[in-house]
């Protein structure tokens, strides 16, 4: 089977959901139009943080055209994305915490009329102090965003050492210290999220939506409404875009199922652009401090992370985007000593989560322009810096993480090859320049957000006499090209067309359980379910052909919808035919198939996140034009090669890889969460400073370079036919290419993302007036940090455990400053 | 002259991807919410509804425009083309087949405004030159591809087009 | 989606019947292409109770030729681009016609639109619902200015591409009302208020726009922006110059858009250029004269520090295009495109 060239996989094949999308026919969640349908439209604060001193409704409820209006009261059950953030509510109850955060959802004939009443709603709000920023966030113990968290208004405290980090420092020849800052931005899918929910003829709860994650989904809304699970169906629609945008269960969702519970009708929502913009969940702004040891060759010896992240006004994923910046340091370069601290504090701003890269970018920015530096300092290449210093297949890495193919030492050597890196970097003349970067990234988390032992991916098929197969999988469509991996995973084991097979997915009726569209999971995960399920399905299939036709099992092959003796290729039967024949002889045809990630050598606490069943990697160079004089950056062209495994469907995959090459120069350039606060002495406003896709900056046709993409493929055990992700990955090292490219090109180092003419151009005064030349944070705060968990690398006998996790899990008072 | 009160319902004639079409609405309606809610052809979609984004492009008397920014008032007596009315039965136009085959439709969101705009590109420029693609698309704003996809689509398409094309199309 | 308010519509034939009907419903406000109006109207930033559709006027279509060219207010910024007139002899309002907004917005707005285009400030390009988060402004439904807070006129953004082109054409613009018709030049179609920017009456119509002979003259436009398209100028620089045989300087207009909220002339800069060739010298001296007139807020994209400053560069960048220098890298890379394109 193995040796046989595969008549699917690889070759670039028009995508199972192409044509629906090319025709229009792709029905989305605000395509849908039942009857009776009503519409909904939230109230949402117009302050940053206040107490709710009360609501009054009844205008708005007397409104002609007005069904219902509900508030805080009517759904008082809390809920959140992770267990130890159960902090949202559907309608603030008694707290807003940010200009957006919803109070009351009116229900009406018409989204008109539900506008209009929304404005007839009377809410008093008691203001209460803003916590604008970090800096707010770590000096205001009171007032409080949250009553929970560790303390004021910090949400989370991370500190975990691997190794003495102290000795390990002392024995470097250099010590390198740098801050960043990675500005906030968000993920801007095309679709504006929308959601439908009704209940169906038998009374139960349908909720359709453009979610990523329709298993948590259905989680919370198990939660929040109170009702079982068993009683609830969530139907992810196909997503126009998620980028980790629609990954959370979100206010509108859980407010719209109530309201259809207490109608009894059909009602939907559609949230405006700006709407979008409040729902956020987009990457953290981050500041962060770096300290690497190194010996003259460039080896390291140490590095020492310290990051604060902005979360914004509620949990969220937060407490894992927290780890996140501190995870995936190891797997790319050998980091024999390690530490990593972490800090997330509440703000009164729309709140931060997953996006693209997750909890990733930030640190991969800082570690790469500080290897640029490196680099330069020891005379070394920057590509030869990072040959001598890459992590090894099948290392077990400080913390504990468990890499297993690399494909990075070739993805870098093609894009130096393909960029002429060697011959014209720091040799192309003023104002042109080249950056390199790298990075790597999870092929799917490793541990479910909830702690349970079961599969994180399963797949059902359905065959039957009309040779057709079905394939059912909870995984959702959000553009990535999930329906095409499973269908495309299907067909090839089956020896039939991508076309003979049906996806249903995203349903939590009909498919069994993906955990969802997050972390890169699903073509590993997904796939080797749908393998598993197919190969299953395909020994049901041999035994009644061996039967039939008198050919021992192990010698049938499956191929161009045939079943046949691979000694005699004319001894067979059709695939039909051989469905057909295993109906008769066993009844009907089924198969399931699961993915379980295999168990993480990680045992502390926090080591839960990081761990991937296997790791994807980039190589990036970035080639930029700077004007000396305005400081106006152009990216002519971007080379990129990543590390697939196995490409699936090659089209998708380059599509995956350009796309985050795109949203990654988004990020690098221009993209920005950005807020303005109002003069504090005369306002308390702190709003998002332009919730529009005019001024939420994003790349235009005219604004992308040609990407040249390779795709390094080298067959991963791990993963489906060798597969690794592409969704994710290639975004890492573009930001870092480009600012390491700018300081090739004009001499500044810009610390900062995005990149921005006005800091360059204010980088290029200093360096003109003789100092550095240098854009970014002055300094990292002082931040009382917690007695670090004390992991012992494996190369120094550690089993993956803290030796003082016991003693941490106590009260210390080595935690957090009290008043 | 026309005149409507807001009060009113409008009764428009116009012609919909190559139908007759009267349909009512009410006067504050953009060509977007008419063709969405009132005519079923939820195939035009919207991001932005402020003319920032190209997801709602339609042809209105083969000329590309904004559907969020049309009052549907404006196109009494026109001619509107929306993604359903591209395919010929059901055989997709190459503009379709290409997006579909190469990469050009990811969450396919955009992809109606991109075909629609694309369409109208080829009228004027049956030959177009990749950065001459960029151009006639640097309206539509695409959060997936990178566009890369998406010029490689129109490119592709466009050879078949000139293929295909029965006699050299006439200057218009 | 976001919805239209209500409002009663009027589509006329005529012009005269366009200007009764703005006589006889005071708020009325005039609808060409809609693509300033609409999205203002969806964000409440105006209500009027009526529209006045202009796009059954025919006359505003007319495009008239001889010495002078002139333009009906109603011609898209398409046809005004698909002329190839307008392409040999009024470079600027080529160039700056080019790059407003989007093709799709190139096609449904019109040149009298882009000229009484509202102007623009981050704190009132907003929805209601954003505008009472911060207690909104004094150009809409509140008191402060809160780009500059002492300030007793609202400091919105002139951000219409082609008045700094026309006006450094020469333009002049014709409005007509129930009352007479009157003529003025261009530059006095504005004021140096975000809120009262036009001089134009309600109840007028700016019909058409005529330029002078451009015989003699050559004249370029420079944006700045974010990105390739859709954006709105944070910066535009118009120059024309009228050059003798020799390459002497006889008459020179230097005209900044998006730094105030009406197109600045820059009278010393202009003047600073008379009687000599486009020198480095005098480029230089020019982009110095024009750049202390430039009053950026911070109220559009990008640092209004920085925008100040590479207001010097794009006056120079004009300036050399004028003297033949080959410009088009540097264009390239502010444009990310070459203005050549084609116009549905």
């Amino acid at each position: 089977m193995n040796e046989r060239t595969h008549s699917v996989i690889g070759l670039p094949r028009r995508r199972v959901d192409g044509r629906a999308k090319a025709t229009g026919q792709t029905r989305y969640a605000d395509d849908i139009v039942m009857p009776r349908m009503l519409f909904a439209k939230l109230l949402r604060s117009p302050l940053p943080h206040a107490r709710i001193v009360s609501i009054e409704t009844s205008r708005a409820e007397s409104h002609g055209g007005v069904h219902l209006v509900l508030t805080g009261r009517d759904l008082p059950i809390s809920y959140g994305i992770l267990p130890v953030s159960q902090d949202e509510h559907a309608l603030c109850p008694d707290t807003v915490r940010f200009v957006g955060d919803p109070v009351a959802l009116v229900v009406a004939r018409d989204e008109a009329t539900a506008s209009d009443a929304c404005e007839l709603i009377d809410v008093r709000y008691e203001p209460r102090r803003t916590i604008a920023d970090p800096e707010d966030a770590l000096a205001i113990e009171e007032p409080r965003i949250h009553a929970y968290g560790e303390h004021g208004n910090v949400h989370k405290l991370a500190a975990m050492q691997f190794g003495d980090i102290d000795a390990a420092m002392a024995d470097a020849d250099e010590v390198f210290e740098d801050v960043f800052f990675y500005e906030g931005n968000t993920h801007l899918a095309l679709e504006q999220h929308a959601t439908v929910a009704w209940l169906d003829g038998d009374g139960k709860l349908v909720v359709c939506s453009s979610t990523q994650t329709p298993h948590y989904l259905h989680r919370a809304l198990a939660k929040a409404l109170a009702i079982p699970a068993q009683h609830i169906r969530v139907i992810a629609a196909p997503n126009g875009g998620g980028f980790g945008g629609k990954s959370d269960p979100f206010n509108h969702e859980i407010a719209v199922a109530k309201a259809a519970l207490v109608l009894d009708r059909p009602v939907k929502i559609t949230l405006t652009r700006e709407e979008v913009f409040y729902c956020h969940r987009g990457r953290h702004p981050v500041l962060m401090k770096f300290r690497t040891g190194v010996k003259r060759d460039g080896t390291i010896t140490a590095v020492d992370l310290q990051t604060l992240l902005d979360g914004g006004a509620y949990g969220s994923y937060g407490v894992a985007s927290t780890f996140y910046t501190g995870a995936l340091q190891t797997v790319t370069y050998h980091v024999p000593t390690y530490r990593f601290r972490g800090c997330r504090v509440f703000t009164n701003k729309a709140p931060c989560g997953p996006k693209r890269g997750h909890g990733t970018p930030q640190s991969r920015f800082g570690q790469e322009v500080q290897l640029d530096k490196i680099a330069e300092r020891l005379r070394l290449n920057p590509a030869e810096l990072r040959l001598r210093i890459l992590e090894h297949p099948d290392a077990l890495t400080a913390n504990f993480l468990r890499v297993r193919t690399i494909g990075l030492a070739e993805c870098i050597r093609r894009v130096v090859a393909a960029s002429e890196f060697d011959t014209r970097h720091r040799r192309m003349g003023r104002g042109r320049g080249l950056g390199l970067a790298c990075s790597s990234y999870l092929s799917g988390a490793g541990l479910p957000i909830y702690w349970n032992e079961m599969p994180h991916s399963s797949v059902q098929l359905k065959l039957d006499r009309s040779g057709g197969v079905t394939a059912f999988c909870g995984a959702s469509e959000i553009g990535q090209g999930s329906d095409d991996v499973l269908v495309a995973c299907v067909a090839e084991v089956l020896g039939i067309e991508p076309f003979d097979v049906r996806a249903v997915t995203g349903d939590t009726d009909l498919t069994p359980v993906d955990l969802g569209s997050y972390s890169s999971r699903v073509t590993l995960m997904m796939g080797n379910a749908a393998i598993q399920a197919a190969e299953r399905a395909r020994d049901i299939l041999a035994a009644a052909v061996s039967r039939k036709l008198d050919v021992p099992a192990s010698r049938l092959v499956f191929a161009e919808r045939r079943v046949f003796d691979s000694e005699n290729p004319d001894q067979g039967m059709t695939f039909r035919d051989a469905v057909c024949a295993a109906e008769a002889m066993s009844g009907a045809v089924g198969s399931v198939g699961s993915y379980t990630p295999p168990k993480s050598e990680a045992r502390f606490k926090g080591g839960g996140v990081g761990p991937s069943p296997t790791y994807s990697y980039t190589a990036a160079v970035v080639e930029v034009e700077v004007d000396e004089s305005t400081g106006w950056i152009s990216v002519p062209r971007v080379w990129v090669a990543h590390d697939i495994g196995r490409a699936l469907n090659p089209v998708l995959a380059r599509g995956q890889v350009e796309g985050s090459v795109y949203m990654a120069l988004g990020e690098a350039l221009m993209e920005e969460q950005a807020y303005r606060r109002l003069p504090p002495r005369l306002s308390n406003a702190l709003v998002h400073k332009f919730p529009s896709m005019l001024e939420y900056k994003s790349l235009t046709s005219l604004d992308m370079p040609e990407v040249f993409t390779e795709l390094v493929e080298d067959p991963d055990p791990a993963g489906p036919f060798g597969a690794k992700e592409v969704g994710q990955g290639p975004l890492l090292p573009i930001m870092p290419a480009v600012a390491n490219a700018v300081y090739d090109a004009v001499g500044v180092r810009v610390h900062e993302v995005p990149i921005t003419p006005e800091k360059i151009v204010k980088a290029l005064a200093e360096l003109a007036g003789g100092k550095p030349g240098y854009v970014g944070p002055a300094s990292f705060p002082d931040i009382a940090w917690p007695e670090a968990l004390m992991v012992p690398p494996p190369w120094e006998g550690g089993t993956g455990q803290a030796t003082n996790q016991r003693q941490r899990e106590k009260p210390s008072g080595a935690g957090a400053p009290r008043r | 002259m026309t005149e409507w009160s807001a009060a009113d319902r409008v009764l428009l004639h116009l012609s919909v991807n190559g139908e007759p079409v009267s349909v009512a609405f009410a006067p504050n309606k953009t060509l977007l919410e008419v063709l969405r809610e009132d005519l079923q052809l939820t195939g035009t979609k919207h991001g932005c509804e402020l003319g920032e984004c190209g997801a709602c492009a339609v042809l209105v008397d083969d000329v590309p425009v904004l559907s969020c920014l049309t009052l549907g008032l404006a196109c009494e007596g026109k001619s509107v083309r929306t993604i359903e009315g591209v395919a010929e039965g059901s055989r997709l136009h190459p503009l379709q087949a290409a997006f579909a085959d190469l990469g050009g439709s990811q969450c396919g969101y955009c992809t109606s405004g991109m075909i629609l705009t694309a369409l109208a590109l080829f009228e004027h420029n049956p030959s177009p030159t990749r950065d001459e693609i960029r151009e006639a698309l640097s309206g539509n704003i695409c959060r997936c591809t990178g566009y890369q996809q998406i010029v490689d689509a129109v490119e592709a398409a466009s050879a078949i087009v000139r293929q295909n094309a029965p006699t050299p199309s006439p200057a218009r | 989606m976001i919805r239209l308010p209500a409002f009663d519509y009027y589509a006329p034939r005529t012009i005269t019947e366009s200007v009764d009907l703005l006589a006889a419903h005071p708020g009325a406000m005039l609808l060409a292409g809609g693509t300033d109006l609409v999205p203002n109207m969806k964000r409440r930033q105006q209500t009027p109770p009526a529209l006045v559709s202009l796009a059954g006027v025919a006359e505003l279509k007319h495009r008239s030729f001889g010495g002078t060219h002139g333009f009906g207010a109603g011609l898209t910024l398409s046809e005004i681009l698909r002329d190839d007139a307008v392409r040999r002899e009024c470079g600027a309002l080529y160039e700056a016609a080019a790059q407003v907004a989007t093709p799709h917005l190139r096609a449904m707005g019109t040149l009298g639109g882009n000229l009484c285009l509202d102007t623009r400030c981050n704190y009132y390009d907003q929805s209601y619902e954003w505008r009472k988060a911060i207690d909104f402004c004094m150009k809409k439904d509140g008191e402060r200015c809160w780009v500059a807070l002492s300030s007793p006129t609202c400091l919105a953004v002139s951000s219409t591409d082609t008045a700094p082109a026309l006006i450094a054409l020469g333009a002049h613009v014709v409005l007509v009302s129930a009352a007479g018709t009157r003529t003025l030049s261009l530059a006095d179609l504005y004021a140096n208020d975000g809120m009262q920017y036009l001089t134009r009456r309600s109840d007028e119509i700016l019909t058409r726009v005529d330029l002078p002979d451009q015989a003699g003259w050559r004249s370029t436009y420079w944006k700045l922006r974010r990105r390739g398209s859709f954006d709105f100028p944070v910066l535009g620089v118009a120059a024309a110059v009228k050059l003798s045989a020799d390459g002497t300087i006889e008459d020179a207009r230097i005209v900044l858009g998006a730094v105030a909220s009406r197109p600045l002339v820059s009278e010393r800069a202009s003047r600073a250029l008379l009687g000599g060739p486009l020198s480095d010298e005098a480029i230089a001296r020019a982009a110095d004269l024009a750049f202390a007139i430039a009053k950026p807020m911070d109220n559009t994209d990008f640092a209004l520090v920085w925008r100040k400053r590479v207001t010097r560069d794009f006056v120079a960048y004009a300036l050399r295009q004028l003297r033949g220098d080959d410009m088009r890298a540097v264009r390239r890379q502010l444009t990310r495109r070459s203005l050549a394109g084609l116009h549905y």
